[in-house]
């Protein structure tokens, strides 16, 4: 019996192991752990339990049949975060350089109807090479069933990929269907084709950094959420979102004590929206002074800043923020931002996490090139995102909202429960100056009547109160009793209940 | 008594002012320009009164505006504070005209002492031991050096006019004073519209003393101890302490008497400062008086229990003085810190913008401890271009000067600014300071002991375990509430972690048992060695200080959210924390560590200012070291050079710009 035990042992060491202490050694010389290794950070202390260890692929192609390493280059499993149930596969580099068989893509697919099956978060961590050439088309097979699994579990349970390696070919539409993409940055890059195919194909020199990098897909293509420095600071900033996240879409946003008051009060707040109107400020500082204990996860805050999305907590629960930056391009609506926005309030509202809009909008950027690129289209993403919403819509207008970037910002007219402003709020259909030279254009030449006309216009719609006598605007508050009545409102907004006819699903101008 | 008094001023001190006032029981006015008109000391006062645009220059400095502002109230007096119109004889007399009193001395002595020429007379005639100078008006370079030459190296240049280090340059040779006449004389003009300068002897490692006086109208004059303010930089006090670890009784007593005939001399008849360079041997110069409240006045409140303020108010209302010198008795030891708005890591240059977090130490009297922080703004204030960069002046009394010191580290240490830079760290370092602590001070110590500007250190010894067991604490806080997130698989048995915790403190590791709690809330800590500790804070997550006990001692530790972990502050060191289990230190140790940005091939503006001058051109060569721009801010000229030899590609910007921080200024090839 005791050999049986010991061989079991030795079994689990050697694939433990995976492609060996050689492989192992490279990879932390590339500053990477192992597909182990990180699956211990990501997890609490002693809770993984791995699954399909002695898995080994079945190809007999170009010698492969000689070439077995237990695992089959994935590791996968469950373990928990914070005592929460969670699913996982990590790409083991050692083994066949991570790449994908037919094997490989099973046991995915395993954890994939597991996690859906107990409506648990899944998480991929990426580090490969692509699909396994050697196995041909059974490879691709296998991607289109991870995929599907993918699209199946969209919206039901959240799924995280974190690429912390390369990340090429088949592989990188995984991770293009899930909720977030997290990189590791100089480590990592994803690119459906290479530098190699590139060049041969356009005669354009780049390198994968380039290409692919955690820089260019934080900023430039919005494919990436985030991206942190090293694996390790990575895998505990993953753990940090989960604490945020709901488990599925019906178990609602997990809550923890805080001693962080409700009602506290911040009297910085009144003092934040400068005097001058073209001043900007940092509306960050407006959801950390808003949020428990100042803790903000943002997501994508590298990409489109004029708007700023992200998750914090009232009262312990998890709430999602979009706002408005001023900072940033005055916080106008451009296409970038408009996407960026619509995408993360889709997750909010799929997973029945309230969302917190912070308005200070001088509209929609103007231009050929945002015309061009669509913008319509994507302004009607967040005016459609907003408008399907039915978990607790919460909107405070801190400055302009001006024309039809009001309405889209979680107006009251597409859905919002509590629309506050502050006195310093401005709701109109456009700023003074502009409105003016239109109604009284007769005047233009007679530049006392137009700048008393402009005070006039000023007067009359330049403040909140317009809004508020038509009751597009529930209440205008003071800014330092925001987060009490922003923490009061969630509170009584728990139990909301917004119902949809029955349809097969909605057309999102996509 | 005056039912209603105006403030001519703002900041802090005008703050300070309101306070005495409101005690007395007289109502307030505060002037403000328009930048100032949401500030914390237009909120104190009873009435507020706008005097203009921002420039004090078109606000706080004209007279006819202050005496408006006082007929428009019924303002019987004014306080003026200190700077501004504080030394003006024109102004006093302004007021007088008006039938307003002028809450300060009489325009005869200001002007007697106003003018560092005359003030040296007068201190002649009144037998002041005074230093070796040309007391005459200097109308050239050349007649500065021949000055210079006969009164032997080194020499200093100073404005007639000023006050507080502006239009100072010290020269060691002949070929520096000819440089420095023409800057001195232009910061002279540009801070006190008056471009007069003289020359004097500069005193080798000299220590700054300076002695309070109080005389009323009735010719009793009585001086109130010294203050020593040595901790300079650039000529502007950093540090004050009341009393000097310098003096013994006799010195005191001598220089206080010089300073009281002084007063006598000149008639004076309100507070005032006798400023006296001292040498380390205890002998001591009069270098001028300042016929004005000092900024660093609280130290010499707390060591004589005295309201200065209040004292000008009676004196000026002609109440007689209440003491006479016998009774005024020194208790205790009082420092001072001047926190300023700038960045100590980057040559101190001035720091503008919002106060995003302001939460100052919690001033008041535990055991035999008093904490005060003079201010004149709060969490969400502005910073602006426009005023002086101080934020607050934090004041520590204790009975002796190793407890006001310590008071004043910790108190430092608890001291929460963010949203732009401040040198609270820096003024702690200066209190962990050994021969700070050992009161061995000059003019030259920030100089001496920072010489390539401040860092601050990485903690060691005590002061690292202090740190870890800080972090270890808070770690154990936030471990503690994740146990008890919601939708946990074993609901009612919390998910366990290793006891084994690891603070890293920067890449040094620091490992600790967690251990139980006590009954008391302790939590109880073994480090690697085997001792054991007893760690007590009412910490919160987000909170920005850290206050607890360790092993019963009091600490304080300043904490700034990073990723995964804190940037912690203490004593002057700062150092990133981050708290693993023993698995996760040990693969943290394979993470490559990444430089931090590389030499940048820009000069970029590093404060918002105007570009005064331009010293190079497009395709010139560069030595390290070589002046590259002038930039203006805060009214202080910032001299910006190269860092490294090379050669200027291309000029982004022009003389006279007005550029916002970080814009480009020129590039490298």
């Amino acid at each position: 019996m005791r050999d049986v035990l010991e061989k079991l042992d030795e079994r689990r060491g050697r694939a433990r192991l995976g492609g060996g202490i050689s492989r192992i050694e490279a990879q932390h010389g590339k500053g990477k752990l192992t597909a182990r290794e990180r699956i211990e950070l990501l997890l609490d202390p002693g809770s993984f339990e791995e699954l399909d260890m002695f898995v080994e692929h079945r190809s007999i192609d170009f010698g492969m049949e000689k070439q077995k390493i237990p695992g089959d280059g994935v590791v996968t499993g469950w373990g928990t975060v914070n005592g929460r149930t969670v699913f996982v596969f990590s790409k083991d580099f050692t083994v066949f350089g991570g790449s994908l068989s037919e094997t490989h893509a099973r046991k995915i697919v395993k954890v994939q109807d597991m996690a859906l099956r107990m409506r648990a978060p899944i998480i991929g961590l990426f580090d490969a090479g692509g699909a396994r050439i050697q196995e041909g088309v059974a490879a691709l097979g296998g991607y289109g069933e991870v995929f599907k699994r993918n699209v199946d579990a969209s919206g039901i349970i959240p799924q995280i990929s974190v690429i912390m390696g390369p990340c090429a070919g088949g592989d990188v539409y995984s991770p293009a269907m899930t909720d977030f993409i997290f990189m590791v940055r100089d480590t990592s890059y994803m690119f459906v084709t290479g530098p190699d195919v590139v060049k041969t194909v356009t005669n354009e020199v780049v390198t994968a950094e380039e290409l692919g990098g955690a820089r260019v897909h934080t900023t430039k293509s919005s494919i990436a959420d985030g991206a942190w420095d090293n694996d390790v600071e990575a895998l505990l900033q993953v753990r940090r979102l989960i604490d945020f996240l709901p488990s599925n879409n019906q178990s609602g946003v997990p809550a923890w004590p805080t001693r962080d008051p409700v009602d506290r009060v911040d009297g910085s707040l009144d003092t934040l929206v400068p005097d001058s109107a073209n001043k900007p400020y940092d509306v960050k500082e407006l959801v950390v002074k808003v949020a428990d204990e100042g803790d903000f996860f943002e997501i994508q805050q590298d990409f489109a800043r004029n708007v700023v999305t992200g998750f914090i907590r009232m009262d312990g629960r998890t709430v999602g923020v979009v706002a408005n930056q001023p900072l940033v391009l005055a916080g106008v609506l451009d296409a970038d931002a408009s996407r960026k926005a619509a995408r993360f309030v889709r997750f909010c509202d799929s997973f029945e996490i309230p969302i917190l809009t912070f308005v200070d909008v001088p509209g929609f950027l103007p231009g050929t090139d945002q015309e061009y690129g669509g913008l319509i289209k994507h302004g009607a993403k967040l005016l459609f995102a907003y408008s399907q919403a039915t978990v607790p819509l919460i909107t405070v207008i801190t400055r302009k909202a001006f024309g039809g970037a009001y309405d889209v910002m979680a107006s009251k007219h597409i859905g919002a429960d509590f629309n506050y402003a502050w006195p310093t709020a401005q709701i109109a259909v456009m700023g003074a100056k502009g409105a003016v030279e239109i109604i009284f254009r007769q005047d233009a030449g007679d530049p006392d009547k137009i700048a008393e006309k402009t005070r006039e216009y000023e007067e009359r719609f330049l403040s909140p109160f317009v809004a508020a006598e038509r009751g597009y605007i529930d209440e205008v508050i003071m800014p330092r009793t925001t987060r009490r009545l922003v923490a009061r409102a969630l509170a009584m907004l728990a139990e909301k209940k917004a119902e949809r006819p029955w349809r097969k699903h909605d057309n999102i101008p996509l | 008594m005056f039912k209603k008094i105006l403030i001519a001023n703002r900041g802090e001190i005008a703050c300070r002012i309101i306070k005495t006032a409101k005690k007395m029981g007289i109502a307030t006015v505060a002037v403000h320009s328009d930048a100032d008109k949401d500030a914390l000391f237009v909120e104190m006062a009873d009435e507020a009164f706008a005097i203009g645009p921002a420039p004090a220059a078109q606000s706080y400095l004209v007279i006819e505006k202050i005496v408006a502002a006082c007929k428009a109230t019924g303002a019987e007096a004014v306080h003026p504070g200190y700077g501004f119109l504080s030394e003006r004889a024109a102004f006093a007399r302004a007021l007088e005209a008006e039938g307003i009193v002028f809450i300060g001395p009489n325009a005869h002595a200001i002007e007697a002492m106003g003018d560092k020429i005359q003030s040296k007379k007068f201190a002649n005639a009144a037998r002041v031991s005074t230093v070796p100078g040309f007391l005459g008006v200097i109308e050239s370079a050349e007649e500065a050096a021949r000055i210079a030459d006969d009164i032997g190296y080194p020499v200093i240049i100073k404005a007639s006019a000023g006050g507080g280090g502006k239009g100072m340059r010290i020269a060691h040779d002949r070929q520096e004073v000819l440089q420095g006449f023409a800057r001195a004389k232009s910061e002279a003009s540009s801070s006190f519209g008056d471009d007069r300068v003289f020359v004097e002897k500069f005193i080798v490692n000299p220590r700054h003393v300076e002695i309070q006086v109080l005389g009323d109208k009735h010719g009793n004059v009585v001086y109130l101890g010294e203050r020593e303010c040595s901790i300079q930089r650039r000529n502007q006090k950093v540090i004050e302490e009341a009393p000097s670890p310098l003096l013994d009784e006799e010195t005191r007593r001598a220089m206080g008497e010089q300073a009281v005939a002084l007063a006598r001399a000149c008639g004076y008849d309100s507070a005032g400062t006798v400023e006296f360079v001292a040498g380390q041997d205890k002998s001591f110069f009069f270098l001028e008086m300042n016929t004005r409240l000092q900024v660093e006045h609280p130290v010499t409140e707390c060591v004589t229990g005295i309201d200065l303020v209040e004292q000008m108010i009676r004196i000026a209302a002609g109440e007689p003085l209440p003491f006479a010198q016998k009774d005024i008795r020194l208790k205790g030891w009082a420092v001072e810190s001047r926190i300023y708005a700038e960045d100590p890591m980057r040559g101190f240059l001035p720091s503008i913008g919002r106060l995003v977090t302001y939460e100052a130490p919690r001033e008041g009297t535990e055991y035999d401890v008093t904490v005060r922080n003079d201010t004149g703004v709060a969490e969400g204030s502005e910073i602006s271009i426009h005023y002086d960069p101080m934020i607050a002046k934090l004041v520590t009394h204790g009975p002796t000067r190793e407890s006001a010191i310590e008071a004043q580290a910790s108190a430092l240490d608890g001291f929460v600014i963010r949203g732009i830079r401040h040198n609270t760290l820096f003024l702690s370092a200066i209190m962990a300071h050994p021969r700070f602590q050992a009161g061995e001070l000059s003019t030259g110590f920030i100089a001496e002991e920072f010489p390539d500007g401040f860092q601050p250190r990485e903690p060691e010894g005590e002061t690292a375990t202090t740190i870890a067991l800080a972090a270890l604490f808070m770690d154990h806080v936030m471990q503690e509430r994740r146990r008890g997130i919601s939708g946990q698989i074993f609901p009612h048995r919390a998910v366990e972690f290793d006891n084994e915790r690891i603070a890293m403190l920067g890449r040094t590791p620091y490992p600790f048992a967690i251990g139980r709690e006590t009954l008391e809330g302790a939590l109880i800590v073994t480090a690697a060695g085997g001792r054991v500790y007893h760690v007590e804070s009412s910490w919160m997550p987000g909170s920005p200080v850290w206050r607890g006990f360790i092993e019963g001692q009091p600490v304080v530790v300043g904490v700034e959210p990073l990723l995964n972990g804190a940037l912690l502050s203490h004593a002057g060191t700062r150092i990133d924390a981050r708290v693993f289990s023993p698995r996760e230190a040990e693969l943290f140790a394979l993470m490559p560590q990444k430089a931090k940005g590389g030499s940048s091939k820009q000069l970029l503006c590093p404060m918002p200012g105007l570009l005064r001058v331009l010293s190079v051109a497009e395709g010139e060569e560069v030595k390290i070291g070589d002046p590259l721009a002038v930039v203006e801010a805060m009214k202080m000229e910032n001299q910006l050079r190269a860092e490294f030899d090379g050669k200027v590609a291309k000029i982004c910007a022009k003389e006279g710009d007005s550029l916002a921080v970080d814009a480009v200024i020129l590039e490298f090839a």
